[in-house]
């Protein structure tokens, strides 16, 4: 890789939609930013905000949490309470001064290879533009000294 | 490769196995590297990479190891899980070991197939396959869980592919619910003439068919209905159709068809009829309809639209006329689905300079089927818009939609020998009439169908290779006055050529239907860019799809002439014949579970569970999961705030495992939080 700045995008995508999109845009020969990595869940509405934020600490600069429309759950509505996780972890970390681009949540059917590869190519994008996350500096001050309010998560 | 390495103890001897997928992922990553890389990762004892690890020698390569170098974790770096997971799962049983002990890191659809940049696609997979190293060593055995298939199947679509389907397994002795959106079945098949290239006529071969699906007692024939849900999964789907009013009292209509002929309101028949006959507001598509019984088309109806009229229930011999009947919502369980939905023709109107819609003696195609057929509107005669003269020359223009990069790209692989049967049919009709087709190539793959072309040579029909730029009735030349004049470029004499014709018919290509997209969302399946179904595997899967329990056949998958659409339809129904005599299938035991004595008792998973799965025990004050309601997607892991729910095969610590496999090339600045 050259030396411009390649973010680490941790995607965690649901098994029937998401997952199945990026095989699709795979098997379409879609080409997009090889910076997201996916770990594959059976259901969006199981991406604990725990493993947001431990991707977070571990060096990730971004993370993408990707499942079914709404309505189309494979286990009727586990996307909805995915989104309802998503929002209040949302409101969490941008008091923590943690970019809202840094954290996204997508709805991508299994046919939509293209909707994936197109929000993995803007999202690079956006936190390209935002550059590394720092998380110590973010959240712990700089210092190294634990944040109180991220240690209670 | 590396030789047999002795692991620390306490730790787990994993075989890493890196495939090249022949170039597909070799030509992009590179498997040396990443294979050599990952022996550096203190749990593997074995790395290797080998051309096509699914082949049996790949597999047993695996098998091997396990047993002479004591593997006890197998990660195969390849494909799509949903792809090749059960077959690797299955070689690492062979291998002796219990098959979940296995994981698959996919570096081809997500890695080496989405980018072109190599360094960063090896950076990538290296991220992958040490992802699935951390996670593997953390799986621990599982044992599928036997699910019951419900024998009950239900297909969607009633034209040849479901008809075939339908069929083959009520004769099988299963029972079949057919669900049909139309009056009747039969499908476009019914709309055809003749069928290429034996030139049979297509009626004759189909009402025998349509007559026994409506005799047989294992199909219960649920015409002018749609699913409205499906809930469930194989073996067990849940499903609500909503059978439409229809207006007619199916156990008293004794299909007479006095309503149809008496009722004074004359309809366009824009469905069956393709716009060139009429109906009636009552009506049978056609005379063989299955059921018999007509449909009131409540928004053409004169009493529906006017409140007066009433002569079809004043007609009626047996008063099946029922202007109160509402729709019915059918509720019925079936272990297997197979959807056969058909296509759409293309509309010619999207391609204005070919002037379908605004010059009168340009047609579409299914006109001209249903214009040619005795039964038609003229008889089965070839007639100009006026409908008593007869063309003296006729253009037949191939690739209309089709193969066209403003429209659809793809070949709709029928066209090319319709139009040459069109062109057979008008020398059987009208001897003395020119014809002419113009192709871009001609396309003619299939059992007698070549042949059929060089039958058509010898009948005198004149061939123009070349794309029709327009048709146009301004005349510029003594001669073209009040003719077609369809303008193109004969490519084999490398001249233009304007060509005055009296009639034009259009070839349309085969589209996918119009609500093919949220068909598959209700059924939980995907589309491809065309919007036709997607199958499991093109190749090898092609009328399963990535939905276990729902099968495809026919055109809904992508174009496809009458020989290949019976026999998907007859390849559907084996599948799910073959499933139902399985009686059960294994299920992925991807399960949650609670540790009882450390649950704090708070309730909150209760309420999330989709399923209901979760119960509260009143007097240990504590939660448990009934397994059979579990489906196991993971939300009330995720919520457990006392974190003493696992869901198996995707606990915490193998996600957390994951993760810290997959950020192997990133620092963390700040130490890792406690596992949970």
């Amino acid at each position: 890789m050259s030396d411009q700045f390649e973010p680490v995008i941790v995607g965690f995508l649901c098994n029937w939609c998401s997952y199945r999109a990026a095989d699709l845009a795979g098997t379409a020969r879609i080409k997009y930013a090889p910076n997201l990595r996916v770990i594959r869940v059976m259901c969006s509405g199981r991406v604990d905000p725990q493993f947001v934020l431990q991707a977070l600490r571990s060096g990730a600069d971004g993370v993408l949490i990707a499942g079914c429309h709404p309505g189309e759950c494979h286990y009727v509505n586990g996307n909805i309470k995915a989104l309802r996780r998503f929002t209040l972890l949302r409101k969490t970390l941008e008091q923590w001064g943690i970019e809202q681009e840094r954290v996204q949540l997508l709805w991508a059917s299994a046919s939509e290879g293209t909707v994936l590869a197109a929000a993995v190519d803007r999202m690079t994008e956006q936190i390209k533009a935002l550059g590394p996350l720092r998380w110590s500096q973010k959240v712990l001050g700089g210092n190294g000294a634990v944040h109180p309010v991220a240690e209670e998560v | 490769m590396s030789d047999i390495k002795e692991s620390p103890a306490g730790q787990e001897r994993v075989g890493v196995y890196v495939c090249h997928c022949g170039s597909n992922i070799a030509g992009t990553i590179n498997v040396d590297e990443v294979s050599k890389w990952i022996e550096s990762n203190p749990n593997v004892v074995v790395s290797r990479h080998y051309e096509f690890m699914c082949s049996s020698t790949g597999q047993e390569l695996i098998e091997k190891d396990i047993k002479e170098k004591g593997l006890t974790r197998v990660v195969v770096a390849s494909c799509s899980p949903h792809m090749h997971e059960k077959t690797f799962r299955e070689a690492t049983q062979r291998g002796g070991l219990n098959p979940f002990l296995f994981e698959m890191a996919n570096i081809r659809e997500h890695d080496s197939w989405a980018t072109n940049n190599k360094e960063a696609a090896t950076t990538k997979a290296k991220a992958l396959v040490n992802a699935a190293v951390e996670r593997v060593v953390h799986h621990v055995p599982l044992e599928k869980i036997p699910v019951d298939i419900n024998p009950n199947t239900m297909i969607v679509g009633g034209g040849i592919a479901g008809i075939t389907a339908a069929l083959e397994l009520a004769e099988a002795g299963h029972h079949v619910y057919l669900v049909e959106r139309e009056g009747t079945i039969g499908g476009h098949m019914a709309q055809i003439d003749k069928t290429f290239p034996t030139l049979d006529c297509s009626a004759c071969i189909l009402t025998p068919k349509m007559v026994d699906v409506g005799q047989n007692d294992n199909i219960t024939l649920l015409t002018y209905s749609e699913v409205e849900s499906v809930d469930g999964y194989i073996g067990n789907f849940n499903i609500t159709v909503r059978k439409k009013a229809r207006c007619v009292d199916e156990e008293l209509c004794t299909s007479c068809g006095i309503c149809e002929e008496k009722c004074p309101q004359k309809v366009l028949d824009d469905n069956y009829g393709a716009g060139i006959s009429y109906r009636k507001a009552i009506y049978r598509a056609f005379p063989q309809a299955v059921p018999g019984y007509p449909v009131l088309d409540k928004e053409n109806c004169t009493y529906f639209q006017t409140g007066k009229c009433k002569v079809c229930e004043k007609v009626c011999p047996t008063s099946a006329i029922d202007y109160e009947q509402e729709d019915q919502l059918i509720n019925f369980n079936v272990g297997n689905i197979i959807l056969a939905t058909g296509y759409d023709l293309f509309d010619a109107r999207r391609i204005p300079q070919y002037g379908y819609g605004r010059l009168a003696n340009v047609f579409t195609s299914l006109q001209f089927e249903r214009m040619v057929n005795a039964s038609g509107p003229t008889g089965g005669h070839i007639v100009l818009r006026d409908g008593v003269t007869e063309p003296e020359s006729i253009a037949i223009v191939h690739c209309v939609g089709s193969r066209d990069q403003n429209y659809n790209e793809y070949c709709s692989k029928v066209c090319c020998m319709y139009s040459l049967k069109f062109a057979h049919l008008v020398h059987e009709h009208l001897p003395e009439a020119e014809v002419y087709n113009y192709y871009i190539d001609m396309r003619t793959p299939g059992k007698g169908y070549e042949e059929f072309y060089h039958r058509l040579l010898k009948e005198g029909t004149h061939f123009i290779r070349g794309k029709v730029a327009e048709i146009t009735d301004a005349d510029r030349k003594p001669g073209e006055e009040g003719k077609l004049i369809v303008q193109a470029e004969n490519t084999l004499l490398g001249i233009q050529q304007r060509n005055a014709v009296d009639m034009v018919i259009l070839s349309s290509g085969i589209q996918a239907r119009h609500d093919a997209e949220e068909v598959s969302k209700l059924f939980k399946m995907g589309c491809d860019y065309d919007g036709f179904f997607n199958e499991r595997h093109p190749k090898l899967a092609p009328v399963s799809t990535m939905t276990d329990g729902i099968f495809i056949a026919g055109a809904c998958q992508g174009p496809k002439d009458i020989p290949d659409t019976v026999a998907q339809g007859g390849a559907a129904a084996s599948q799910v014949a073959k499933l139902i005599s399985q009686g059960t299938v294994m299920m992925e035991p991807v399960r949650a579970s609670i540790r009882e004595d450390e649950c704090s008792g708070c309730r909150i998973c209760n309420n999330l569970c989709p399923y209901n799965a979760i119960e509260f025990d009143e007097e240990k004050k504590v939660s448990h999961v009934v397994t059979a309601l579990c489906q196991g997607c993971g939300t009330c892991v995720a919520a457990c705030p006392s974190g003493v729910i696992d869901g198996a095969h995707f606990t915490n610590t193998q996600v957390l495992a994951e993760l810290k496999g997959i950020l192997w090339d990133v620092e963390a600045d700040v130490p890792a939080m406690e596992e949970v």
